[in-house]
């Protein structure tokens, strides 16, 4: 299946996000073998200088390690990922308020909505 | 030099006087894959074909690879027509015969492996084939050599959604970093994320030549929107 990419916003930084996120969720669990650029921009459907450019950002941030004969690997440093994992949470959780807010409900009414809405999904306890 | 085309005060006027390439001069690197949009009567189809050396430029010149166009960069350049130009008669099979003669670079059990994967069987007539299945096969053709440059007129232009997608796949899987494609369509959103540079034609001149990233960067928009904005009638 081909990666839906946003309109509004650079493709790289989408690829990025994305991958990012499936080493957070343990898609690729810490130390895993990564594709290739060229197998993942063809499962991604999207161009492979594109996808190289993405890599080669996901490696400065350190989440990405590139041996010279075996590829590209996720870190083995569960601190670096968790600490992403951390600040996606923060954000998204910033995103939240920032909508609840302009809707125009307060603290107390955000966070019951929230209570709410975790009382409703049992199956994740 | 590391570009693969020089293009420099190209123009192109036909007989009535109208002038279809208006003094464009670009430069096209190795390895990309390039969109060259444009309005329908932009100039696209005339500046393919002047890089194929179907059309002589009435100035200014093309280089490919340092050559003049001519019989050096035909062997170089793998082009799919907007329009068929292969006999409804011929088995497919006959029609790689024909590439294999005709294309040193051409190989044909690259094709015939690609023909395999859609399970197209390679003793059936061109006339058979449904509309989106011959583009297929016309893509698969091009593929096959292994030239310095793809260029593909319209190659999505009236396919179902399935084989959009099987040639978008395979104009990624057969990316090779010496090697540049440039495709000419109208139908920007289904290409744009397998595009790095997109070129803007109106009235036969060269409106913007950036990377797809920079345009989304920039204007915080999509190509297909921006070139809607752009091309506002």
């Amino acid at each position: 299946m081909a990666w839906t990419m946003e309109n509004d916003r650079p493709i790289y930084a989408q690829l990025i996000e994305r991958i990012q996120m499936q080493i957070v969720s343990g898609e690729y669990p810490p130390g895993a073998k990564l594709p290739s650029v060229r197998d993942l921009a063809a499962i991604a459907a999207v161009n492979p200088n594109t996808m190289q450019k993405a890599f080669a950002e996901l490696e400065r941030s350190g989440l990405i390690i590139t041996q010279r004969t075996n590829g590209r690997n996720v870190t083995e440093d569960a601190e670096l990922i968790s600490g992403i994992r951390q600040k996606l949470a923060n954000e998204h959780t910033a995103d939240f308020y920032d909508k609840m807010k302009s809707l125009g409900f307060t603290k107390q009414e955000a966070l019951d909505f929230l209570t709410q809405s975790f009382e409703g999904d049992k199956d994740n306890e | 030099m590391n570009d693969l085309v020089q293009i420099v005060n190209l123009t192109k006027v036909y007989e009535a006087g109208r002038i279809a390439i208006n003094d464009i001069t670009l430069n096209l690197p190795k390895g990309r894959i390039i969109g060259l949009l444009g309005p329908n009567g932009s100039g696209k189809t005339t500046l393919i074909k002047m890089m194929n050396g179907l059309l002589t430029p009435t100035s200014g010149s093309i280089r490919i690879n340092g050559n003049e166009v001519g019989v050096e960069t035909k062997a170089h350049v793998a082009y799919l027509p907007d329009r068929t130009y292969l006999s409804g008669n011929q088995k497919i099979s006959e029609v790689l015969d024909f590439f294999c003669d005709f294309y040193e670079d051409f190989d044909r059990s690259k094709a015939l492996e690609m023909l395999k994967s859609l399970d197209i069987e390679p003793d059936r007539k061109m006339q058979t084939l449904s509309k989106g299945t011959k583009e297929k096969v016309q893509l698969i053709l091009v593929m096959s050599r292994k030239a310095d440059l793809y260029i593909l007129d319209e190659p999505i232009a009236g396919v179902d959604p399935a084989a959009r997608d099987y040639i978008l796949r395979t104009i990624i899987n057969n990316y090779n970093p010496e090697a540049t494609v440039l495709i000419s369509t109208h139908l920007i959103g289904d290409i744009e994320q397998v595009l790095d540079e997109v070129i803007f034609l109106r009235y036969g001149q060269l409106v913007l030549y950036t990377s797809v990233d920079h345009i989304r960067e920039q204007k915080g928009k999509s190509v297909d929107a921006y070139f809607r904005e752009v091309f506002a009638c």
